[in-house]
């Protein structure tokens, strides 16, 4: 998807926390770093319509997310954080399909759909297991199965991998590796860029380098020296 | 302990009753539970739901397992009738205590939370009429069943939290970081909903 950013500037209150924003991105690997607080998140979340500027625009593939939040949101998949924030389900079956209400498909594709993706995603055989029951990992596995099941043509991830260990971190970021579609990283692990098309850094609400990876990491690491 | 959601997979006759049913019938054991008046007949009923228990392959441990949590509440009220109203009544108000929540855990071990929400969207139908949304409903049941788990491990940080900076048991150094922590929760959960096109 082409992903134009134009003038976007976003203030809680009287606090500005992004600040005249202007990007425009159709790469398939995007990552975005910097410092806690610097408006990474709140990047992030303008992609899906779940935070509307309060000035500029933001567009994907043409569609502004002030008016068309919906069609939007089918298009772009969003992981968290925390995994426990957004599975909504009961099991972890039950969270997989939830996604797929929307497509209102007949409950035999959609028992179909839940079954490959998890499989695919390693999570065979725990289909009717309660989700508060998986670890750290696994739940932050079903999160990712669930958005992906709906087959999104961009996935916005808020550092998916920051509480995990490091071997399910490592699970997780070859996952999103593979994957086909187009992606937008937000990530403190900055080792996970090394192969991305382009990363951005945020410093106190402002864009301030837009690089390949290596340059990106290293003119954020100047900006704490 | 019965913490709803806890469905055991299996493809036993009970697996496989519709949910509908299985809840009348709970319904039904509720209000017929007046009705047993006698030791006798609330052994055979207990007995009935017992053999439930091992028609659906759940294993001996599954009955003791929903029982656990109200022992102390069980042995009180045992000893309350035994003093006030002797043993035939105790047994009958025990063991009616007990026919329930055995029933209930049974429902709810055999019964997929979907299977159940489902019965619940039907019920409220009649609702939309008067401007309610089935499926908001069916929804909300399917959230509440999801947090509980995840305000219990709340619960437990908070106490875990507490203890590592050696703070005795104070009610409200345990109540306010917990409804911040749930309503953190909340919103979270609500934005991830929104994300997840609950809207659509
Ligand atoms: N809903 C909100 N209401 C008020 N202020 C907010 C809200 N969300 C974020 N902020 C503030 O906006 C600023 C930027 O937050 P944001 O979450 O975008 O940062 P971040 O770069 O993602 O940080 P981190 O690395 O800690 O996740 C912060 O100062 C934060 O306190
Ligand atoms: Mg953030």
């Amino acid at each position: 998807m082409l992903i134009e950013v134009t003038g976007v500037s976003h203030r809680y209150g009287s606090r500005t926390v992004l600040a005249d924003v202007t990007v425009s991105l159709d790469e398939a690997r995007i990552g975005v770093i910097g410092a806690n607080g610097s408006g990474k998140s709140t990047f992030a979340r303008l992609l899906n319509a779940l935070v509307v500027p309060t000035d500029g625009r933001v567009r994907l593939d043409g569609l502004d997310t002030a008016r068309s939040a919906r069609d939007v949101r089918r298009r772009v998949g969003f992981c968290f954080t925390d995994p426990d924030a957004q599975i909504v389900m009961p099991t972890v079956a039950e969270d997989v399909a939830f996604g797929l209400r929307r497509l209102r498909l007949s409950k035999a594709a959609v028992a179909d759909k839940v079954q490959a993706a998890l499989t695919s995603y390693g999570l065979d055989g725990h289909a009717d297991h309660p989700a508060h029951l998986l670890s750290g990992g696994q739940k932050q596995l079903l999160a990712l199965a669930s958005v992906l099941v709906t087959e999104p043509d961009l996935l916005v991830l808020d550092e998916p991998t920051t509480l995990l260990d490091l071997a399910n971190a490592r699970r997780v970021s070859e996952l999103v590796a593979a994957l086909p579609q187009q992606v937008l990283l937000v990530t403190h692990h900055l080792d996970l860029l090394a192969a991305f098309d382009r990363v951005l850094v945020f410093h106190e609400g402002r864009l301030v380098a837009d690089d390949a990876p290596a340059a990106a990491v290293s003119f954020y690491r100047g900006l704490l020296a | 302990m019965n913490v709803l959601g806890s469905y055991v997979p299996g493809t036993s006759a009970l697996h496989r009753a519709p949910a509908g049913a299985k809840l009348a019938v709970l319904v039904g054991l509720g209000a017929g539970s007046v009705l047993l008046q006698s030791p006798v007949r609330v052994a055979v009923a207990v007995g009935v739901v017992l053999v439930g228990y091992l028609v659906a392959g759940l294993g001996w441990r599954a009955p003791v397992d929903q029982l656990r949590p109200l022992v102390w509440l069980l042995g009180f009220t045992l000893v309350f009738h035994l003093v006030v109203s002797g043993w035939p009544r105790a047994t009958v108000v025990v063991g009616t205590v007990v026919l329930l929540v055995l029933a209930a855990g049974l429902v709810t071990l055999t019964t997929r939370t979907t299977a159940l929400v489902e019965v619940v969207v039907k019920l409220c139908g009649p609702l939309r009429r008067i401007g309610v949304d089935p499926e908001r409903v069916g929804l909300m049941v399917a959230l509440g069943v999801r947090c509980v788990p995840v305000v219990i491990t709340l619960a437990e940080q908070v106490r875990d939290a507490q203890r590592a900076r050696g703070l005795t048991a104070s009610p409200r150094a345990f109540a306010v970081p917990l409804v911040v922590r749930a309503l953190r929760h909340a919103d979270g959960l609500g934005e991830a909903l929104v994300a997840r096109g609950v809207d659509d």
